[in-house]
């Protein structure tokens, strides 16, 4: 099987500071894999590369097959890879609703449309009525994004990423702010939407509960290289790993 | 609900298309007849402008430069070549606002943020100094006098209705493009540009098309705007003219698509009853703009439907 | 075309160079500082000539004087303003756009403001004693007084580079354009800063306006012309940044100044078209600018 999404000795820096360092790893398809490290390990940094939004110095991505390094984020997303941001990012004065048939209707290249009113528009609302439901949102799908709270809006972020059909998710601390209860609730509705969508999902937490009840690999990163990788099972007794920062966390 | 919706819009352009329908029928001055022309106009001017700012979040202060185009378009024209050429100056303006405005808006979309909103009141000065120095052909600060229009658009009566239907339309066609797909997407842009290139769009482009479209209405006002005092100015171009339309859209709130309608109604209103007594309009105006953005930034209509909830509708009366 | 005739026009550029950038780094260090962009920082300038105007004019005490009052009276005034009502919109969403509207009423008022007071006919006044006439050297005439704006705006750059990079008040002037709530937490007095910055900006425009009202007539709406200028300055200096807008200043005094001199009714076109040409090639100006605020 091929993966899905490779990365091949990417390495970034920023002047003197190396944030990515000679990383390579392979996803496979279907796979539910987590990143995680100390705070400045350079996560984030390896997403905004992955999705275009930042140039790696050397090395390739390789998305489906395809090297993408270089590629503008609108063209990677439109060949399905799809992103859930560490701070939702949302369209604040919009309806819940509307901030995923906005996703639904770019997916369905009708967003030139200008003659007939957004709400006739009867596919892009039903597929995001689907979506909202799948994540619990359905019954706030009128409410303005903004009045949404933290937990959901980040919810909503997810939402809208699943409304452009996407093949592989990446999701940037997911449950990040979220009470008890609703890191729980996010972490059954992460697997059910995989299995929904059909999705593989790549996701950055902190939350170790999250990481060792959902992902099937993890990989660590530590200043930019990958520290380890493997079953959760492998991480937890990896003692460089422990020391690195699980501590006391287990 | 969606019936509910649908008889406040009916409504609302009922109440719109015989308050304006009625007026030669009810007022005897031609004065007054002008004073509801220009109303019309400024509104479509505002409207247009709003596109832009109200639902785009871009802030051009040179929308003058299109309204004198379409104004010099006409007058010029017609002043050169006589009235049967109205109707093809006012094709040929728009066509030069189009091309215009496809080539300053990729000059100065890119840069973006204050530099765009400076950067078109610069171009807007530019073309104001350009056609004051021209004046051998564009009469200079003298401007272009008593021009007639064809036919039965020479009686003012008919103007009127002709002006009427024309705004009522393009206001109409303004409204179906900020509740369409494309609309949407340009609030999309207002609020969360990066998350819109994240959507697979690109937020330029689209930023560029609101521009062109907005532009062209304003040129249409112009246009229209000359055969009312059958004369053209170049204060048409004149920087005051581009804020004009920005004030009047925040005076009636800028996230309501009627606002700037409601906005410019109160200022040449006022305007009319103020600039009797005092000649110091801009300080007026400026004080009371200064205070509804530090008290009420939300605008007339903005307020009002914050306030009485019965007013608010649930799909949203909001652009 | 001699010798002379280049000097002149290249000390005619000078001087225009200098009043430029005198505004222009006014505008230039409140959005480097403050992040605000004073849509009406031509007012000042011009509250600054029509100060001037009353003390020469009006009062006819003598023309330092005037300097020093137009200063001092536009910067107290732009502190006034930066107080009572600029405070009232930071951190609103869409701030960009707010900033722009409120200096725009800024504009209206003062406009008509200066119209009440003086009166809406040209006004003008005459150079200073001891500079009205002329340096000769050889062919060469150059007028005095251009030189002294020339060696007025040398102190100016000179002053300012010491106090930004050199005193403490500089400093924290300049990291508070870096990261104003850092600051904040290290204790500075951010607030205050920002409207010391501001006054300060202000009162270069208004003495900016003073100086140069001896070679330009003093009328109401002066104002949005000097902006734009300004504006031509640092959209190609970069906002935010101080030798750019000092080199753009230089560049766009001498091609005004040889402009003027060949075609004089068209000279105002051409620094509009350097300013495109720099648009198109390096639209983030001739230097790297600070993070422009979204309108």
């Amino acid at each position: 099987m091929e993966p899905i999404l490779r990365l091949e000795s990417v390495s970034k820096s920023f002047g003197g500071l190396r944030v990515t360092n000679d990383l390579s790893f392979s996803v496979f398809p279907g796979e539910i894999s987590a990143i995680i490290g100390p705070n400045g390990a350079g996560k984030t940094t390896l997403f905004n590369q992955i999705t275009g939004h930042l140039l790696p110095d050397n090395g390739k991505i390789l998305f489906k097959g395809e090297n993408i390094v270089g590629s503008t984020p609108q063209s990677i997303v439109k060949r399905g890879m799809g992103r859930a941001f560490q701070i939702a990012s949302i369209f604040p004065e919009e309806t819940v609703l509307d901030n995923v048939k906005a996703a639904s209707l770019s997916n369905l290249n009708q967003t030139l449309k200008f003659w007939r009113s957004a709400s006739e528009f009867k596919r892009a609302k039903d597929q995001a009525y689907a979506i909202l439901g799948s994540l619990g949102l359905d019954k706030q799908a009128d409410q303005l994004a903004f009045e949404l709270s933290h937990g959901d809006q980040k919810l909503l972020d997810i939402a809208i990423a699943l409304a452009l059909e996407p093949t592989i998710l990446l999701l940037d601390e997911p449950t990040a702010g979220m009470s008890p209860e609703e890191r729980q609730r996010t972490r059954k509705m992460i697997k059910e939407i995989r299995d929904k969508f059909d999705l593989t999902l790549v996701f950055i937490e902190h939350d170790m509960d999250m990481v060792f009840d959902i992902a099937q690999i993890v990989r660590v990163l530590q200043q930019g290289s990958l520290l380890a990788e493997g079953t959760p099972e492998e991480i937890q007794q990896n003692s460089e790993v422990v020391s690195a920062y699980l501590g006391e966390e287990l | 609900m969606k019936t509910i919706q649908n008889y406040k819009t009916a409504l609302l352009w009922t109440v719109l298309i015989l308050s304006f329908g009625l007026v030669p029928l009810l007022m005897t001055s031609s004065y007054q007849l002008n004073v509801a022309s220009y109303i019309l106009i400024w509104s479509l001017f505002a409207i247009s402008f709003n596109m832009l700012w109200g639902v785009t979040g871009m802030l051009s202060f040179g929308q003058a430069l299109y309204f004198g185009i379409g104004g010099y378009a006409v007058g010029l024209t017609i002043h050169y070549l006589g009235s049967n050429w109205y109707f093809p100056a006012l094709a040929m303006g728009i066509v030069i606002a189009v091309v215009v405005s496809f080539l300053l808006g990729l000059l100065v979309i890119r840069v973006g943020g204050v530099y765009f909103t400076m950067l078109t009141l610069a171009f807007g000065q530019l073309a104001w100094q350009l056609m004051f120095k021209l004046y051998e052909f564009t009469g200079g600060d003298d401007g272009i006098q008593g021009f007639i229009l064809p036919g039965i658009l020479s009686n003012k009566t008919t103007y009127y209705y002709f002006v009427l239907i024309l705004v009522l339309l393009s206001i109409w066609f303004l409204k179906r493009v900020a509740y369409s797909p494309f609309g949407m997407m340009l609030r999309c842009v207002r609020q969360n540009p990066d998350r819109v290139r994240f959507l697979g769009r690109r937020v330029r482009r689209n930023q560029l098309r609101v521009y062109i479209i907005s532009s062209v209405f304003a040129t249409l006002a112009g246009a229209l705007m000359v055969g009312v005092d059958n004369s053209a100015h170049t204060d048409m171009f004149f920087w005051t003219t581009s804020g004009e339309v920005i004030l009047m859209s925040v005076l009636g709130g800028i996230s309501q698509f009627f606002g700037p309608l409601i906005g410019a109604i109160c200022i040449i209103l006022i305007e009319d009853i103020v600039g009797a007594y005092t000649e110091y309009w801009s300080l007026i105006i400026g004080t009371i703009i200064l205070l509804m953005v530090i008290v009420f930034p939300k605008g007339i209509v903005g307020e009002v439907m914050e306030k009485m909830p019965k007013f608010r509708s649930s799909e949203k009366e909001n652009i | 075309m001699d010798f002379a005739f280049i000097v002149t026009q290249i000390i005619s550029g000078l001087t225009m160079a200098t009043l430029l950038f005198l505004v222009a780094s006014g505008l230039t260090l409140i959005f480097g500082v403050g992040n605000v962009f004073n849509f009406a920082h031509g007012s000042f300038y011009m509250i600054g000539a029509y100060l001037g105007y009353q003390v020469v004019g009006v009062w006819e005490l003598n023309f330092w004087l005037a300097l020093v009052v137009a200063a001092v009276g536009a910067g107290l005034f732009g502190m006034l303003i930066e107080f009572l009502l600029l405070r009232r919109i930071y951190g609103r969403a869409n701030e960009g756009g707010f900033q722009i509207l409120l200096t725009y009423c800024l504009i209206l008022i003062i406009d008509d403001g200066v119209k009440l007071l003086w009166g809406a006919e040209y006004k003008s006044i005459p150079r200073p004693d001891g500079f009205s006439g002329a340096v000769v050297m050889g062919d060469i005439f150059i007028p005095a007084y251009n030189l002294l704006i020339i060696g007025i705006g040398f102190v100016v750059v000179i002053a300012s580079w010491w106090i930004l990079n050199r005193t403490r008040p500089g400093k924290i002037a300049r990291a508070t354009a870096v990261d104003r709530e850092m600051l904040g937490a290290l204790g500075v007095n951010v607030p205050l800063t920002m409207t010391v910055v501001f006054g300060v900006a202000t009162a270069l425009g208004g003495m900016t306006g003073a100086l140069a009202a001896p070679l330009r007539t003093i009328t109401p709406g002066a104002g949005i012309e000097v902006i734009i200028d300004s504006l031509i300055v640092v959209v190609m200096g970069g906002m935010g940044n101080f030798w750019g807008a000092w080199l753009a200043s230089m560049l766009l005094g001498e091609v005004n100044a040889f402009a003027v001199a060949f075609v004089p009714k068209w000279a105002s076109l051409f620094s509009f078209l350097v300013m495109v040409v720099v648009l198109i090639f390096k639209p983030e100006g001739l230097f790297a600018p600070r993070k422009v605020r979204k309108v």
